[in-house]
This record gives structure tokens, sequence and C-alpha cells, in this order.
């Protein structure tokens, strides 16, 4: 209770220094001294650290099972292993958007040690807009989320996390993906202040680079561990539902993705200023409007957070609010360079990063009109309509054919001004494409047209991608990034076509004969854990090659709150994934079986690895080259 | 001789063929359910829940597929009774059109914008 | 001037969308189809509960009379608490209650209207569910008024209470 006392008065701190900071920020802005005045750094040092006082009390308040605390109360169970109890603190809404603040004063207090290079107004006004979203949250926080309502009186037990939120991968799943996701904010910050300073510039580029690398990486990385948890956890073999929680953590990687790609350009060029702008600008709102969708109500996802209305309308405004702020300053302090008419030549890197940046506008326009027609077409006519996996497949799926075409061709060409090289090569390599395509696909696709030409042109990316390693003058970031990316479409691609799923009713004891093996039930086990009991099926599935696999699917009874789950038994191996899911069918003592098997699973989650590690590669090369 | 070989082809064929329509059914199956909405669920597809509702709605299709129906028509019988929401893929009505056609005019906004402002020489 | 087009497109498009986002928050989460479409009751054929025979749709809708249609189960819990409300409603002359009895044991069903009553001139057995489904039914219980003209007119889902009851008596009259 006391520690409830101070978690919530280091809040109450926490926003008091925020708006001492801002204030001695705009007096800096003034002086005339070339260096930050000293104070700025303690007083963001201290607004962090209240907001970590503060989480951390939060944390305790989880571990000692505190259910004076409200959140507490509703997020937990003295039964739930230490473990989950800790990740419990940011697995429900109040608690992450003390997460949120964290990686708010985080970034900005990183931001202002390490920007020392920088022009000094550039740096105070960056603090100053990234300040206006703090105080934001802190309010947000402390006027309709607070997670110190004491309740009284303090009940005995709480009621319990969703046991299938017990998991390690969705422990830290939040924690990364709010590094990415919040951390657009300095993004969007940096921006805001470079305009008005008329600072957008090479030099501006390469400096915030950095930090587009960082969030674009850790929202790969916290995408990936969400599709992880689904795939491991939720579903029934599958990793990505298009549902609007998910769609929501996509489209700011779209913004990033193709920041990334112009900042390169805007590092070596006074080239496509604006865009820049718009895409940093966007990149935050984004997230902003993702957060205001999942947490307001107003969509209706198996991911979403508690509905309050109350909530709702606070960040829609706050998100309004600093929309209007950002077209504003763009308006009125940005300015287009005319008089550098520097050219684009048709074939060059740069006009293939805006191709990339074309195709990437369109796939985000889509998953975002996707997810937000239901509301408006149901605010205006009161008819609902879903948009689901069919609508997103048939608008995306054929345009990868020309982007990754262009792909192939984007790595190859130079700077300003190229031509194709090895073009023998690259015929080639596109004909075993095709070819290799065409009998990969002959035996498991209907239509012979999208599906073969899709994986022939991702074959023959993933070929100049492989090649690439062999050139002595690549750069090492952009050649992991994109095979990365090349095995990850091949490997998305190969798996949902050459997938096979069998679904069948048996009792223990039966033996299914399959066209390619057997499904033996051997038994049934019973077994007793902390919080839950679960019965556990025991299957050897034979397959024609005498190879075998034992399976051992669960269904558990939690008992706080009592809820049943199915828990899915996967191996996973290097080449494919063996699935297998039980669950009761009512009334007699049969089991529903589904089993499938999923080749190249591990290597979606290995490629989207591998593009983050070009990102890494590319974010510490330049620490070296100072 | 002879006519037992036939006889025995004609015997594996069919065998073969009916096991084909029952895993083409299954497929078939497996894709209409992963398309409908599971209606007393959180978001959730009714292949991907074992709810009262989707075990009905799972016995429906199936009836409906041996009856040789369609998949639009299942759809379609669907949508009737429960309204558009319960399929998960927008149908191209005079409520979505503007779902289904926004993107692609932004595509084409997109490169008409590229082509217009930036100036492109070879 | 170019500038200032664009801006005030941005703004008015800005402003459309928070309108709508405001509205959005608004609206109840929970879809109930509009009965607009007024929808004839299907035409299905189904077993009857106490004869055990098969019936058609028309022979169970022919009189020229209100019909309300309930689907309940012996095992669903808020069931119980509508069944009061419904023996009210059966007494009421101007309609015919129709039992819809869900995925239920025969049985236990039994027991169940042995126990509170039986306010239901028909019941129909809805053994797999597919006959609720026909009647655009998520699940048990859920009550449906059915007029004169054989539309179905309004849809109750969940248990019915005392405001709906009087809704019902207010319709039907």
């Amino acid at each position: 209770m006391l520690v409830s006392q101070i978690g919530y008065y280091s809040l109450i701190l926490g926003l008091i220094f925020s708006l001492i900071l801002s204030v001695f920020s705009i007096k800096d802005l003034n002086s005339f001294n070339r260096k930050i005045d000293q104070n700025i750094f303690t007083f963001s040092l201290l607004q962090l650290t209240f907001v970590v006082v503060s989480f951390l009390c939060l944390i305790f308040s989880f571990v000692k099972s505190d259910f004076s605390n409200e959140t507490v109360f509703n997020n937990s169970h003295t039964t739930k292993p230490l473990f989950y109890k800790i990740s419990g603190t940011w697995g429900n809404h109040e608690g992450s958007l003390l997460l949120w603040l964290l990686v708010l004063t985080l970034f900005i207090f990183l931001f202002i040690i390490k920007s020392s290079n920088q022009p000094k107004k550039y740096r105070i006004l960056t603090l100053l807009f990234q300040q206006i979203i703090i105080i934001g949250f802190f309010l947000f926080v402390l006027v309709t989320s607070n997670p110190f309502n004491y309740l009284f009186p303090i009940p005995n037990e709480g009621l319990g996390l969703n046991p299938i939120l017990q998991d390690p991968v969705l422990a830290i799943h939040p924690p990364i993906l709010y590094l990415g996701y919040v951390g657009s904010s300095i993004i969007f910050s940096s921006v805001l202040a470079s305009v008005t300073q008329n600072y957008i510039s090479s030099e501006w580029a390469k400096h915030i680079k950095k930090w587009v690398l960082i969030s674009w990486i850790f929202l790969s990385v916290g995408i990936m561990l969400g599709s992880i948890w689904a795939y491991y956890e939720l579903g029934w073999g599958g990793f990505w539902f298009w549902d609007p929680v998910e769609n929501v953590s996509l489209m700011p990687w779209f913004t990033l993705t193709a920041l990334l790609h112009c900042i390169l350009v805007l590092e070596r060029r006074q080239l496509l200023t604006s865009w820049v702008v718009i895409l940093c600008i966007a990149s935050f709102m984004l997230s902003m409007c993702g957060t205001f969708l999942v947490r307001s109500g107003i969509l209706n996802s198996v991911h979403t957070f508690a509905n309050d209305p109350a909530r709702g309308i606070f960040i829609l405004v706050f998100l309004f609010i600093l929309i209007f702020l950002s077209l504003g300053i763009f308006f009125i302090f940005h300015k287009e360079n005319y008089k550098d008419e520097k050219k684009f030549f048709l074939l060059s890197k740069e006009t293939t990063i805006l191709l990339n940046n074309w195709f990437m506008m369109y796939f985000l326009s889509v998953v975002l009109i996707g997810t937000i027609y239901p509301i408006f077409l149901d605010v205006m006519s009161t008819d609902k309509i879903s948009v689901g996996p069919p609508f997103y497949h048939k608008l995306i799926v054929p345009f990868l054919i020309p982007f990754l075409i262009f792909m192939v061709f984007g790595s190859k060409l130079k700077w300003i001004k190229s031509e194709v090289n090895n073009k023998n090569l690259l015929v080639i390599f596109f004909i075993i494409s095709i070819i290799l395509s065409f009998f990969i696909t002959k035996n498991f696709v209907r239509d012979l047209f999208l599906y073969p030409i899709l994986i022939g042109v991702s074959l023959f990316l993933f070929f100049t991608t492989v090649v690439e390693f062999f050139n002595k003058k690549n750069v090492l970031s952009q050649t992991i990034a994109h095979f990365g990316f090349s095995l990850l479409i091949l490997s998305i691609l190969l798996n949902s076509i050459l997938s096979s799923e069998i679904i069948t009713n048996m009792r223990v004891g039966e033996k299914y004969y399959y066209d390619k093996g057997v499904i033996f039930f051997k038994k049934i086990e019973e077994k007793q854990e902390s919080n839950f009991n679960s019965i556990v099926g025991h299957f050897k599935i034979s397959d024609k090659r005498g190879n075998i696999t034992n399976l051992e699917p669960e269904l558990r009874v939690y008992n706080q709150p009592t809820i049943i789950t199915s828990e899915a038994d996967i191996k996973t191996t290097l080449l494919k994934d063996n699935f297998l899911v039980m669950n009761l069918v009512k009334g007699n003592e049969y089991f529903n079986i589904r089993y499938q098997v999923k080749p190249l699973m591990l290597w979606i989650w290995i490629s989207i690895l591998l593009i983050s590690i070009g990102g890494m590669i590319s974010f510490f090369k330049e620490k070296n080259e100072k | 001789m002879r006519f037992f070989k036939i006889f025995l082809l004609i015997f594996l064929f069919t065998n073969v063929t009916s096991a084909n329509v029952e895993i083409e059914n299954n497929n078939l199956k497996s894709k209409i359910l992963k398309n409908i909405r599971c209606l007393v669920c959180q978001g959730q597809s009714v292949y991907d829940s074992e709810s009262e509702f989707s075990d009905s709605i799972k016995l429906l299709v199936k009836k409906q597929i041996v009856e040789g129906k369609s998949e639009e028509q299942i759809y379609e019988f669907l949508r009737d009774k429960y309204g558009d929401w319960i399929i998960y893929d927008p149908k191209l009505n005079k409520n979505t059109y503007i779902l289904w056609l926004l993107p692609l005019l932004l595509f084409l906004l997109g490169g008409a914008i590229m082509i217009n402002k930036l100036k492109f020489k070879k | 001037m170019k500038n200032k087009i664009y801006l005030s497109i941005i703004i008015t498009f800005l402003i459309f969308c928070f309108v709508i986002f405001y509205n959005g928050l608004n609206n109840p989460n929970i879809y109930t189809p509009k009965i607009n479409k007024k929808k004839n009751i299907p035409i299905f054929e189904a077993k009857d509960f106490s004869s055990g025979a098969n019936i058609r749709s028309g022979k169970i809708f022919e009189k020229n009379t209100f019909y309300v249609v309930n689907i309940w189960a012996s095992w669903c819990v808020p069931c119980r608490e509508e069944h009061e409300l419904l023996m009210k409603l059966s007494r009421n002359k101007n309609i015919k209650l129709i039992g819809l009895n869900y995925k239920d044991n025969f049985n236990n069903a039994k027991k169940f209207l042995n126990e509170l009553g039986n306010p239901y001139s028909q019941i129909l057995i809805d053994k797999n569910g597919l006959l609720s489904i026909e009647f655009g039914a998520y699940g048990v219980p859920e009550t449906f008024v059915v007029n004169k003209k054989k539309t179905i007119i309004k849809k109750f889902i969940g248990p019915i209470n005392e405001e709906i009851l009087s809704q019902i008596e207010k319709i039907i009259k």
C-alpha cells in the first residue's frame, strides 16, 4: 500500500519535473550560451527516474500480490508464477501506459545526452516537442488510467490474468515492441524541431538515422515476437491474422522502412526533404492512432484491452492535437529547395528507393483502409462489414510481384546514375527461378498463374541477394537485410502452399491412416501444475519413410479464472514444423485432432532476425567510421 | 486376367478419386471456415474457434458442401441470415467500392505525383 | 496559393475523420443486426419434442396469430432465469409460444420442463444447432417475434427481462 503511494506520487513528481523541464528549455532556447543549460540534463534525468520508480513500484505490487491496488487485483493472482507476476505488470492497460512513459522519457534523455554534436536550438526544440507528448501521457495516466487506484475492502485474491497470456514470448513482446513503436516519438519530435530550424539536411539525416534504425529494429523484432506467440500459443497454426491490433503494429513498420530508405537518399543528396518530413511525422502518428484504435474499444479484436470511452476520447483529442500541430509546423516552417534543381536519373538507386516508397505506401494504405474503413461505414450507414485476410491477400499479393522485381534491381544500381551490370547472370537466375517455381507449385496450387510467378520472382530475388554476399564491394548491412527479406517472403509463400492439414476425430487407442502415414493416439495422461490441471494426449505419427514424431498436446483447466485452453504441441525442425492440437468433442469420448505439417516455419522467424541484424550492422557501422 | 486387371484399375482409381474428393472437400471446408467470423467470439474465425456457434456453423458448411453448394452460395446463405459482418471477405457492393478501390486509386495517385514532381533524366 | 488549397483540403479531411472516430466511440460494439431487412421465417422441417414426428414449418406457423420463438436448453443457465417470464407470456392469448430445444439431451429437457413448467404450445428439437442458424440465431437463449405475415419483426439476444416482456406485449397488441 505504501508502495502504491510512492508509485503514485512519483508519477506526480514526474509530471511536475516535466513541466519544469519544459519551462527551463524554453528559457534556454533564448539564452546565448552555446551549451545547453546543465539543469536540463538534470531535469530530464529526474523525469526519467520518477517514471522508473513508479514502474518499479507497480512491479513490486504485482510481485507481492498487493490486491489493494486495483490494477493488481484485476490482472494478477497469488498462484501465478513469479515471472508472470512481473510480466503481468505491463500486460494490462495501465501498466503498459507506464511502459509508454518509460520509453518516452528514456529516449529523450538518451537523445539529449547523445546529441552533443548537434545544434543547440535543435536539441532543445526536440526536447520540447517530446515534452508535449510526455506531458500528454502523464495526464492521460493520472486522469483516466491510474495504475495505483486504491481498493477497499482489500480483496483476498485477484481476478487473475488470462492463462493464454502466461507465456515467456508474450512477456517480452510489449517492452520490445514499445521500444520500436514508442521510440518513433523521437523521430517525430526531432523532425518538427528540425523543420522549424530549417535543419533538414544530410547532416540531420546522418544524425537521425540512428534513431530510425533503433525504432525500426525493435519494431521488427517486436512484431516477430507477437507472431511467434500467436503461432505457439493462440492459434491453429497461423501466425498472422490481419487482426486490427496486428495491423496497428505493422503500419508504422511500413513508414519506418520507407523512411529508412529515404534517409539514405537524404544523407547523400538534398532530395526528398518534404517526403522525409511527412514520413517522420506519419510514423509516430500511426503509432498514436494505433494506440487509440486498440485502447478505446472502437474495434473488435481478440487482443484489445478493456474498453473505456473516456480513455478513447482523451487519446483521440490528443492524437488530433499532435496531427494539427505537425500540420501547422510543416506548412509554416518547411521550405522546399527549388533552386537546387537536382535531378533524378531514371536508372539509379534513388529511383528504386522511390519505387520502394511507392509500394510501401500502397501496402500501408491497404492495411490502414482495411482496418479503419469498417468504423467509417458503421458510423455513416450503420452497416457492419468485416474486413479480413481475403481482402489483404487480394490487394497485397499481386503487387508483391513488381515489388520484388524492383528490389532485385534496386540493390544493384549505384547512386546518382548507374547501369545494370551482370545482365547475363540476372537473366540466368530469372530463368532458373521460373522453372524451379513451376516444379514446386505444380502439385500444390490450383491457379497456375499468380503463385508460380510470385514464387519465381521470390526465388529470383533470393538468388540475387545470395550472390551479393560474394560481391567484395557489397554493403553488408544492406545485403543481409535484403537477403533476410527475400528469405521471409519465400518462406511465407512456400509455407502457405506446402502446408498440409488433417482434421479428424479419434478415440484413445485408435489409429488414423492418411495418405502419407498413420497417426496413433497412444494414451491420455493427467497432470497437475501450480495453477492448472491438464490432460495430455500422447500421439505417435509415423510417415511412410519411417520418420516418427511424438507429439503431446494438452488440454489445460486453469483455476482462476476458470478457463479451458488447448495447448498445441509443436516440434520445430529446420525443415518443417509438426503441429498437433486436440480438443474435446462434446458428449462423447472422442477428441478432435488437428495435425498440420508446416514447412519452413523456423525460417520465417530467422529471416526477420536477419533483417534486424542488417539494421544493427548499419547502426554500429557509423560508430566505427567516426 | 485382362478383366481382372481392368477391374483392379477401376477399383484403385475410384478409391483414389474418392479419397481425393474428401481431401478436396476438407480443404474447401477449411478455406470457407477461415472466412467466416465467429459471431460470439472476439475477433476469431469459425475455423479458429471452439464455441457452440462455431460448431453449428462447421456442421452447416460440411452439410452444404456435401449437398454440392458452391463456396459463394454458402457465403450468400450466411450473409442472408446474419448480414455481411459474418464473412471476412467484403463483397464488392455499394458499401465497399471505396474500400476496394481507394488503395488502388492512391497507388495511381502516388505514381502520378512521383512522375510530376520529380524531374527524371535518362 | 496551391499550398493553401492543399492545406484546407487536408484540414477538412482531418476534421471529418475526427467526427467519425468520435461518433464511432459512442457506438455499441456488439453487433445486433438491423431488423430493417424484415425476413420471413425460414422454411424447414423439424422433429416435434412430444410426438417425435417430423413437422413442416408451414404447419407449425399455420395459424393467423403472432408467434414468439424461444431458443432454450436445459444446460443454459440464463434460460432458467427467463423461464418464469416465458410462463407469463404464454398466458397471453394473442400469441403462440414455440420452443426450440437447442443441442439438448431429451431427458434433461423433459426434466427441465417438468420442474419449471411448459410455456410452449409446441417444441421443436434442434439437436445439432442447424435450425437455430436457419433463424439467424447466435446461441441460447434467444427470442424472436413473428407477426401474422410470418415475418420476423424483432429479435432479442440473451434472456428476456421484464422490460423486454413489456416490449413484446406491446408489439403483439
